[in-house]
């Protein structure tokens, strides 16, 4: 049996991610919600058969109980989340924070969702795009040999980063900076994020280095560099090894592509849909605990 | 060209955009020195931070010898007049960075975006004003847009609160008629009251050219560094400039015998290489690659044994930007790839 989500936000993330979530096996979108009653994504998710609202999150909140919400995405802003947030947990709905206000405990799918498991967790953030995209990478190396210092580089076209990353800059580079430290294993973590306006626009492109404490051991790296890139094909195909790893001293550095799967953004916004492809993944494996009877969510104070 | 009586501020970059040239090693000792010799002669601003502005300590850009907040603590205390200021970009530095900036007692804020990219500068530009610095809007690498386009970009700045606009010629890649009319326009459009300033390098030798081609189309502040201590072929020399504005009867009030001296006596010792127009340099303002990629091309092209020129024009050919240094050895390992195909295919 699948369980019933809302998507709130109506831009870019949101509506990938209603896309995704038609196929999904688990999660079953059936609102979204905006602010904007004009929003594409708004008249996207009418014509995919959701229910919307464009009355932000309180247009919502009355509809929870009827349609038996279970989860909530947000994409909407760091600024409104946290009060998302509380608003839907409190009426026993979990909450997926694609956002980097970054309240809740951090989730790259690949490294850490089996942590989440069982925990009863209400609200999981993602990090953000470069911190999917690279996260993995950097716990690649440290699940080999301790990481001293892991440093990302993202990439990404300028017209895949909406005004919410704009406006939220500085929080993308403290959030992803963070993750690299927490959920990739680094003691200390360094996030750079450029926006690039090449036109045609450039496939999202992140560089991974880090720091061994001691000299790194190539062999092992290399292949626990390729079982992770298998790993993270799974729910993002378009992920890659462009070069590397580059071993120089105690450096280690990988130079990654991610290119979308194209669902309602450009398959250059590889960026936006690890994003995405990360948030449904770790729905589903709630989902399946809620099926499955594993974990049970009840209204926070209830 | 007429520029008599004209008041022009003259910005010194040796401790921010020299710090590429030494690969951001110049010690404590050596940034107090060389700043108490600008001071001394007249240099009313000084730019202090990591060649990438603060927070630009990394594996991308390269570790100094010191932190910037090391550094703008020995540095401020010494100053008599001239004040200082810092890089900051977006992307790579925070707010936290600026607040620890202001805490030890910089007062020049510069936000710095890639010309396209004004819109990341929000956050940076309103705290800076709210906290009354001088805030600069600084657009990156602006001749890859039309003048246009740069002034919707310059008006983005100027609304968050910036109260002066830089036109910066970050690859050295522009002719003295492309900075009169980018700047003539910026002039023309922006607020009369918002400064203008003009960032050159000297990779094409060009600097002076068109900071008086700046100066002359409505630019007040001009960006510049003694002996030219820059990325690149460095940045406009900033001691023949203020010769040359000496000479045509415009106002810096620095001197010009005693900045001549700094270049000699304290810059030039300090350099780990000529700075120069050599091949790879050239290319940079040649083709309109970011003058910083320099030594971090040279380094990936002793480390893989590509060419440096190869390196630098694959670049400017996949139309990176500023802060792109990571590019710089995927495109030196792309290259072998390639090399290796053709040689196979050959074979």
């Amino acid at each position: 049996m699948k369980i019933n989500a809302a998507l709130i936000g109506s831009g870019n993330i949101g509506t990938d991610l209603m896309f995704k979530a038609l196929r999904s096996e688990w999660v079953n979108p059936v609102w979204m919600v905006g602010i904007d009653p004009d929003s594409d994504g708004l008249a996207k998710a009418r014509e995919a058969g959701l229910k919307t609202t464009h009355d932000g999150v309180d247009g919502l909140l009355p509809h929870l109980a009827e349609d038996n919400i279970q989860i909530a995405f947000d994409a909407t802003s760091a600024y409104v989340h946290a009060e998302n947030s509380r608003k839907l947990n409190e009426r026993g709905v979990m909450v997926i924070d694609l956002t980097p206000a970054a309240i809740g405990p951090y989730c790259v799918p690949v490294v850490n969702l089996k942590e989440h498991v069982g925990k009863k967790e209400m609200n999981v953030n993602m990090v953000s795009c470069g911190g999917q995209a690279t996260i993995p990478m950097v716990a690649a190396v440290s699940r080999v040999q301790p990481v001293e210092y892991g440093e990302i580089v993202a990439t990404v076209a300028s017209k895949s980063a909406g005004p919410g990353t704009r406006k939220n800059i500085d929080e993308f580079t403290r959030t992803t900076a963070s993750g690299v430290e927490i959920v990739g294993g680094a003691a200390t973590g360094k996030a750079i994020i450029i926006l690039n306006p090449a036109e045609p626009p450039l496939i999202m492109r992140d560089t991974v280095h880090c720091l061994t404490e001691t000299k790194p051991d190539e062999d092992a790296i290399r292949q626990s560099v390729e079982e992770m890139i298998a790993d993270v094909r799974k729910y993002v195909p378009g992920y890659k090894l462009v070069n590397g790893p580059v071993f120089d001293g105690n450096r280690v550095s990988m130079f990654m592509q991610v290119q979308g799967l194209g669902d309602y953004l450009p398959k250059y916004a590889g960026n936006l849909d690890i994003m995405t492809a990360a948030a449904l993944r770790t729905a589903e494996l709630f989902g399946e605990e809620i099926a499955n009877g594993t974990i049970e969510l009840s209204a926070a104070g209830a | 060209m007429n520029l008599e009586g004209k008041k022009v501020t003259l910005h010194d970059m040796c401790l921010r955009d020299g710090m590429h040239a030494v690969r951001h090693q110049i010690s404590v000792e050596q940034m107090v020195a060389l700043a108490t010799a600008l001071d001394e002669a007249g240099v009313p601003l000084i730019e202090v931070t990591h060649g990438d502005g603060l927070g630009g300590s990394s594996v991308n850009y390269g570790f100094p010898a010191h932190s910037d907040e090391e550094y703008l603590n020995a540095v401020i205390p010494h100053m008599k007049n001239a004040k200082i200021s810092a890089l900051l970009l977006p992307g790579i530095g925070t707010v936290d960075h600026l607040k620890m900036a202001l805490d030890c007692g910089v007062h020049t804020i510069r936000v710095a975006t890639h010309c396209t990219e004004a819109d990341v500068s929000e956050q940076h530009i309103t705290l800076a004003r709210k906290l009354e610095m001088d805030t600069v809007g600084f657009l990156m690498m602006a001749h890859m847009i039309e003048p246009d386009a740069l002034v919707e970009q310059a008006r983005l700045m100027e609304g968050y609160g910036a109260n002066c606009i830089y036109c910066t010629d970050s690859a050295g890649y522009m002719l003295p008629d492309e900075v009169t009319a980018k700047i003539g326009i910026l002039r023309e459009k922006l607020k009369p009251e918002t400064e203008l300033g003009f960032h050159g390098h000297h990779n094409m030798a060009l600097g002076v050219a068109n900071s008086m081609a700046a100066v002359e189309a409505g630019a007040n502040r001009i960006d510049g560094s003694v002996a030219g201590l820059g990325a690149g072929a460095g940045n406009t020399p900033l001691e023949v400039f203020n010769a040359v504005l000496d000479r045509m009867g415009a106002k810096t009030g620095v001197d010009v015998f005693k900045l001549m001296d700094v270049a000699d006596d304290v810059v030039v010792p300090m350099m780990h290489q000529m700075v120069r127009i050599d091949r790879d340099s050239l290319i940079l303002g040649y083709a309109g690659v970011y003058s910083s990629f320099l030594l971090h091309a040279k380094r990936a092209a002793r480390k893989h044994g590509v060419p440096s020129s190869e390196i630098l024009v694959e670049l400017g050919k996949r139309g990176t930007i500023g802060g792109q240094e990571d590019m710089i050895e995927d495109v030196a390992l792309d290259l072998i790839k390639r090399h290796r195909q053709a040689a196979a295919g050959s074979a």
